[in-house]
């Protein structure tokens, strides 16, 4: 038989066996060979449960803050005199302006919701164990580019607390040493906050970080197709391969985990149209009062502080005396997060099969950020700033004294596979 | 009801008022307001009697300072069902059309040095405020010779604006008492702090008439300050619902393709 007999090449490679237009594209792009890679022969581990909503879901977010982030740009202004009146305009005289301004704003806060809890999932169960600490680091450079982007989002509407907090927290780059008052400027391109800072928020809310985004969670993505999930028990499904070499544990990512996310999608949206609906202020913490007035150089707001997603940092900054030392100690709360995977070593990955040491850590840990993120929007006062440190001293005490506890904390046996109760 | 077109009067009127009461304010009258930092507004945006008497009543007595620069007269109208002949007639200005802004007559420039400060824009102030910040607000004015308006206002300490509801609501006094706290080194100090209002003339309002006035102004400023709100809630309902028999469908599905999963 020739090499090139046509039926022995068709036997060889299925997809070609296929005609018509799907076959031409399959040809020229691997789309079949995609999807197959990647969802409909990518093994998940059976085990999931809610906390493995939250990364789909944040993956929701980010299209949905993006769609609606094209049309507000339509209407919005990025000028010091027409942004704020452009952003009314949107709320009261575009169709439908008011839906997708409020889908926006509160989808900023809910994408901090679901980022936290995608994060603490990680936390639980040991996710960022070898080998996924790249998986980590990726998704802790996207929190950052997330932190960046909301914050430059909070400026464009150019309330009063718009204008107060970029002062706060441009500001803040005037501690690093030497370079520190000249880089302000810098970033403000004036002497002030003013017009040319706005603009330039713009640009960078709007282009520059959501590009930077999307190819980090491009890059989480892949990682994570790399080394594949984790799951609540903190055991690799890839080390019980069956006979036909697919893991024991593993179930087909699409339909399994794509059906089920479709379910987490609607139960979110269910909350979400709540607060879109009924509380989009949401009692002035996701759309704060003092933004409902035009940003004022000449009048600072009683009390300045960011919103809530920000909070905890904001307290940790504030419970030094020094602002250098606030500033050095707000970017160690972010590159302890980021050095975990090397922090922990404990045998076992899951809080499962810890022991109560690292238990009363994680306690510790939760109950120091929710307490820090309630202090920074409270008026700085003595009992405020003294709890505020001792929060502090708990946050750093869960990351700082990891490689210790870790290490004498008395685990349970972890089983060879993984608990699963058939629905 | 006619409406008072020129909003000047009820500003000069109480100008002279406070001026003459001010100075004779011993009569005795019911005291009350201890408790005023605890009123709530109850403002209720769906109540639409309310709004509409809340427009006509910002009309005859806030419009002639204070403007809602970002909100149409025609939108106005639609939201709160008022006719396009009434809106005309009653509400709209000499010059202005109903597809303009609702803007003040008084040249800001000149409100500017009248009262020291520029009357704000009244747009967004139910949500910059709070709506109790408003009922505190409107319901505290009392009249202080040492103001150059002749009135104060304890929500508002030296506020710029006169007490342009005092024709209504009657003028009162704030009277104080004196409390004594350990200051430093033990030794007490004493301050005055307020005790209550005491009512020294009457309006043309009862209390009960006055307080639906202040309800009815503050109700008709929160629906200004969001005024998607009434179609927002009413479309949520629907939205919700919507998702809810999705998210039971998506369920239902999941349900279907996991039984093969042990």
């Amino acid at each position: 038989m020739a090499v090139n007999d046509p039926a022995r090449l068709r036997a060889a490679e299925p997809a070609r066996a296929k005609k018509g237009l799907w076959a031409w594209i399959n040809e020229r792009l691997p789309v079949d060979e995609f999807f197959r890679h990647e969802l409909t022969e990518y093994f998940a581990p059976k085990n999931f449960n809610i906390w493995y909503f939250f990364g789909s879901l944040a993956m929701l977010v980010l299209v949905m803050q993006i769609l609606t982030g094209i049309f507000l740009t339509m209407y919005y202004h990025p000028t010091a005199s027409g942004a704020y009146a452009s952003v009314q305009f949107i709320m009261r005289e575009v169709s439908w302006g008011w839906l997708i301004r409020y889908m926006h704003s509160t989808g900023a806060s809910f994408f901090f919701i679901v980022v936290y809890l995608h994060m603490f999932r990680g936390l639980l169960y040991g996710s960022y164990r070898r080998p996924r600490e790249l998986l980590w680091v990726i998704g802790m450079v996207v929190y950052m580019a997330l932190m960046a982007e909301a914050f430059m989002g909070y400026v464009l509407p150019w309330g009063n607390m718009s204008y107060w907090g970029a002062q706060v927290i441009i500001n803040l780059f005037g501690t690093i040493p030497a370079i520190g008052p000249a880089l302000t400027q810098w970033i403000r391109g004036d002497y002030g906050i003013s017009g040319a800072t706005l603009n330039r928020l713009f640009a960078l809310h709007v282009a520059a970080v959501p590009i930077v985004l999307l190819l980090l969670v491009g890059l989480h993505l892949v990682a994570l197709h790399r080394v594949g999930s984790n799951n609540p028990d903190g055991i690799e499904i890839k080390d019980h391969p069956g006979p036909d070499g697919k893991p024991l544990d593993g179930i087909p990512f699409h339909p399994y985990y794509t059906v089920k996310d479709v379910m987490g999608v609607g139960a979110f949206f269910i909350l979400f149209a709540l607060v879109v609906f009924y509380f989009p202020t949401f009692h002035g913490l996701f759309l704060e009062p003092a933004n409902f007035t035009r940003a004022n150089p000449l009048s600072t707001p009683p009390d300045i502080h960011p919103v809530w997603y920000f909070t905890p940092y904001y307290a940790i900054l504030r419970a030094v005396p020094s602002k250098g030392l606030g500033a050095f100690l707000l970017a160690m709360a972010l590159v302890s997060l980021v050095l975990l995977p090397w922090l922990d070593r404990s045998p076992v990955k899951s809080i499962r099969y810890k022991g109560w040491i690292s238990r009363l850590a994680l306690a510790v840990f939760i109950v120091s950020f929710v307490g820090l993120g309630y202090l920074g929007m409270q008026p700085v006062e003595p009992v405020y700033v003294l709890l505020a440190r001792i929060f502090a001293v708990g946050y750093f005490a869960f990351f700082w004294l990891m490689p210790f506890y870790s290490r004498i904390d008395p685990v349970k046996p972890v089983p060879e596979r993984v608990v699963y109760h058939a629905h | 009801m006619r409406i008072n077109r020129r909003s000047w009067a009820p500003v000069l009127l109480a100008a002279a008022l406070v001026g003459v009461c001010g100075a004779s304010a011993a009569a005795e009258g019911p005291a009350y307001g201890s408790n005023w930092q605890h009123w709530q507004a109850h403002a209720k945006v769906s109540d639409l009697p309310s709004l509409q008497r809340g427009a006509r009543d910002f009309v005859s007595y806030c419009l002639g300072c204070h403007s809602l620069k970002y909100e149409r007269w025609s939108r106005l109208g639609k939201d709160l069902k008022i006719p396009k002949d009434v809106l005309v007639q009653n509400l709209i200005p000499p010059g202005q059309k109903p597809a303009d802004y609702i803007t003040s007559p008084m040249p800001a420039r000149d409100a500017a040095k009248w009262f020291g400060k520029a009357p704000p824009d009244l747009s967004l102030i139910a949500r910059y405020r709070g709506t109790n910040y408003l009922y505190r607000y409107l319901k505290t004015f009392y009249v202080d010779s040492a103001r150059a308006s002749g009135a104060n206002n304890l929500q508002f300490p030296s506020v710029s604006m006169p007490d342009v509801v005092s024709p209504l609501e009657g003028l009162k006094i704030a009277v104080y008492k004196t409390v004594q706290e350990p200051g430093p080194g033990g030794k007490p100090i004493s301050h005055q702090v307020f005790a209550h209002f005491q009512q020294i003339a009457p309006g043309s309002m009862t209390p009960q008439q006055y307080d639906r006035f202040v309800h009815d102004t503050i109700n008709f400023l929160d629906y200004v300050s969001d005024p998607a709100r009434v179609e927002r809630r009413r479309l949520g309902v629907w939205v919700i619902l919507f998702l809810l028999a999705f998210t039971w469908l998506a369920w239902l599905l999941k349900r279907e393709y996991w039984k093969d999963v042990r």
